[in-house]
């Protein structure tokens, strides 16, 4: 059978959704006659390919031999531009942002190095030996923790998201990103972390009755505090030590990060060397002044704890390039704070018709969840959605829905549908719905507001 | 049971939050004009003259409104508490040299910043017992969402 025949017939046998999105178990199906995923590169990288020479059976390096062993591996050479995006403080380097590639990331599992950083004054270099942990407040004996120690405490592992409450929020701005989809909505990594449920030490140290609220400090020069209600503490809330089977790195806490599963960012505090019971929140500079989103009513919505749920296509997302019409994968994640994911549908026209997903198993509470979905692109302009619906029945909303709810100036919690357009020659880039779009842009970026 | 009983000094040595009622704030006091000359050494180069904001946060001087277009929000116009303010410079500020601040350095520098919000006149002094009376415009601002879902729930 020709390719043409072959479209054809596979696009009448497994549309399922306008545009050509075919059905999800298609690769499962016909995996063989798919074979031919047409190719899919970055606009950039594109540019930069060389035509090689012909080429030989044997290539180069199986003329000599390798490289010995190494202490610690590192990524191929060849793979030099999967880096994070730092956006900082000009004034002060410490504080920013560094964001996640995921455009450039397959699975669901964020290697250590690519894990998104938010630092308000840099990194702090701790020597565990002199890192402590106190608890203290309404307990009914205040007890220090040496790293040691908690290194002897039974261990529990999970794998989860952790999202800064700040992430995707140029999707406020009136004009779409420019930014590769990472590079805008990479500010959320998943991580296998293990350590020392916190209710193993709350039950050392006691719980007085009043206490209601655990306020977490680090041990950064900002020395950052945090409150976190109590019953979150007792439930699921762990100290973690290990972050994908290694120490966690600097960047991300060494040696001691909490861990609040589905709460944003800001609430897994890293350095943790303090934890004081209260009956009441602290009221933090990072919990009043930021961290809490104004309304248009100029009311403020606060302790917005948990991550709603949100899905990324990441492929084929921004920058990128279709080399022709034809087969191709749509893949992305979804996560949320509130469970698993039980559900994710994409749109090829823009939200006129929708097709669900294959998620890849397992599929984990509070963390990402990959997706998957055969796509036909038959060269003209596509307009490519993702929605993501959770174990509570919330289904994430559109941008106009988000805005219409929230107005645009809340700074956090951004979590409406991403779209990308692919134009007639295949290149990929952010657009809003039709509705949303408006011009002049008069309006100041937010995306410089990390202090 | 690995823990290691931690001293009433020990706490307290370690113990740096502040609360909103004033629980916490340590000895000492500033005045208003010595928080002046403290902001102008420490804090303006990266906040900007009299708290109007350059590579740092706008602390004061809002015009615009929560409800507006482009609302800024300010000590004076969105915090809803004023021993955040001690808190958050005595822990983090500035941002070269954190922690460098003696506790009469971080009243003065709070009781200017609160000047510069006209929330307290030019002569008040800020110590433990008149900061946390001091009245914030914005404390009723917020939404408890923590709570709201929890009584739905």
């Amino acid at each position: 059978m020709n390719d043409k025949n072959n479209d054809k017939s596979l696009l009448e046998e497994f549309q399922i959704a306008g545009n050509g999105l075919l059905d999800r178990r298609l690769f499962l199906k016909r995996g063989l006659q798919l074979s031919a995923i047409s190719t899919l590169a970055s606009s950039t990288a594109l540019a930069n390919d060389e035509t090689s020479d012909a080429i030989s059976s044997r290539q180069p390096w199986m003329n000599q031999p390798g490289k010995p062993f190494s202490l610690y591996g590192q990524p191929s050479a060849y793979e030099d531009r999967v880096v994070r995006f730092p956006t900082q403080n000009e004034l002060v380097p410490g504080n920013g942002v560094s964001w996640t590639p995921l455009h450039l990331m397959e699975g669901t599992i964020t290697p250590n190095g690519l894990h998104y950083e938010r630092h308000h004054n840099g990194v702090p270099q701790i020597d565990p030996k002199q890192h402590k942990l106190l608890m203290h407040g309404l307990v009914k004996r205040d007890l220090f923790f040496s790293i040691d120690d908690l290194l002897r405490y039974p261990m529990q592992s999970k794998i989860c998201f952790i999202e800064c409450g700040g992430n995707s929020n140029a999707g406020w701005n009136k004009q779409p990103s420019r930014s590769e989809a990472g590079y805008f909505n990479g500010m959320a990594s998943n991580s296998e972390w293990t350590g020392v449920p916190l209710s193993v030490l709350l039950d050392e140290t006691g719980i007085k009755k009043q206490a209601k609220w655990i306020i977490a400090e680090g041990a950064d020069a900002f020395a950052m505090q945090m409150s976190i209600p109590i019953e979150k503490a007792m439930d699921d809330a762990f100290l973690a030590l290990y972050q994908n089977g290694e120490r966690i790195r600097p960047e991300n806490g060494y040696p001691l990060r909490l861990i609040v599963p589905g709460y944003e960012g800001v609430l897994n505090v890293k350095w943790l060397r303090r934890l004081k019971l209260s009956n009441r929140p602290i009221m933090a500079r990072n919990e009043t002044s930021k961290y809490t989103e104004l309304l248009p009513s100029g009311k403020a919505r606060q302790f917005t704890f948990f991550i709603e749920a949100k899905s990324l296509i990441t492929s084929p997302s921004a920058h990128m390039l279709l080399s022709k019409p034809g087969y191709y994968q749509i893949t992305g994640l979804a996560w949320s704070g509130r469970g698993k994911i039980t559900k994710v549908e994409v749109s090829a026209d823009a939200g006129a018709s929708w097709a669900e997903a294959e998620l890849q198993g397992p599929v984990l509470d509070r963390a990402f969840t990959r997706f998957r979905l055969p796509w036909h692109w038959n060269g003209n302009v596509a307009v490519l959605k993702s929605r993501a619906t959770d174990e509570t029945g919330y289904v994430q909303p559109e941008r106009s829905e988000l805005i219409k709810q929230r107005g645009r100036k809340g700074f956090f919690h951004y979590n409406a549908i991403t779209n990308w357009q692919v134009d007639k020659d295949g290149f990929v880039s952010h657009v809003y719905d039709k509705q949303d779009n408006e011009t002049p842009n008069t309006d100041i970026s937010i995306d410089s507001g990390w202090d | 049971m690995l823990g290691h009983p931690a001293s009433p000094e020990e706490v307290a040595s370690w113990d740096s939050s502040v609360f909103p009622d004033g629980e916490g704030l340590p000895e000492g006091q500033g005045s208003v004009a010595e928080g002046e000359k403290i902001y102008q050494q420490q804090c303006q180069v990266c906040h900007g003259d009299n708290g109007l904001g350059q590579s740092a946060d706008q602390l004061a001087g809002a015009q615009m409104a929560l409800t507006s277009e482009y609302p800024e929000q300010t000590i004076g116009s969105y915090w809803p508490y004023a021993t955040t303010v001690f808190d958050m410079v005595r822990r983090s500020m500035p941002m070269t040299a954190p922690g460098s601040l003696t506790d009469n350095e971080v009243y003065a520098v709070t009781a200017y910043l609160l000047y510069l919000n006209k929330l307290i006149d030019k002569d008040d002094v800020m110590n433990a017992s008149s900061l946390p009376k001091v009245k914030m415009p914005n404390e009723a601002g917020f939404i408890n969402i923590y709570e709201a879902e929890r009584k739905t729930n």
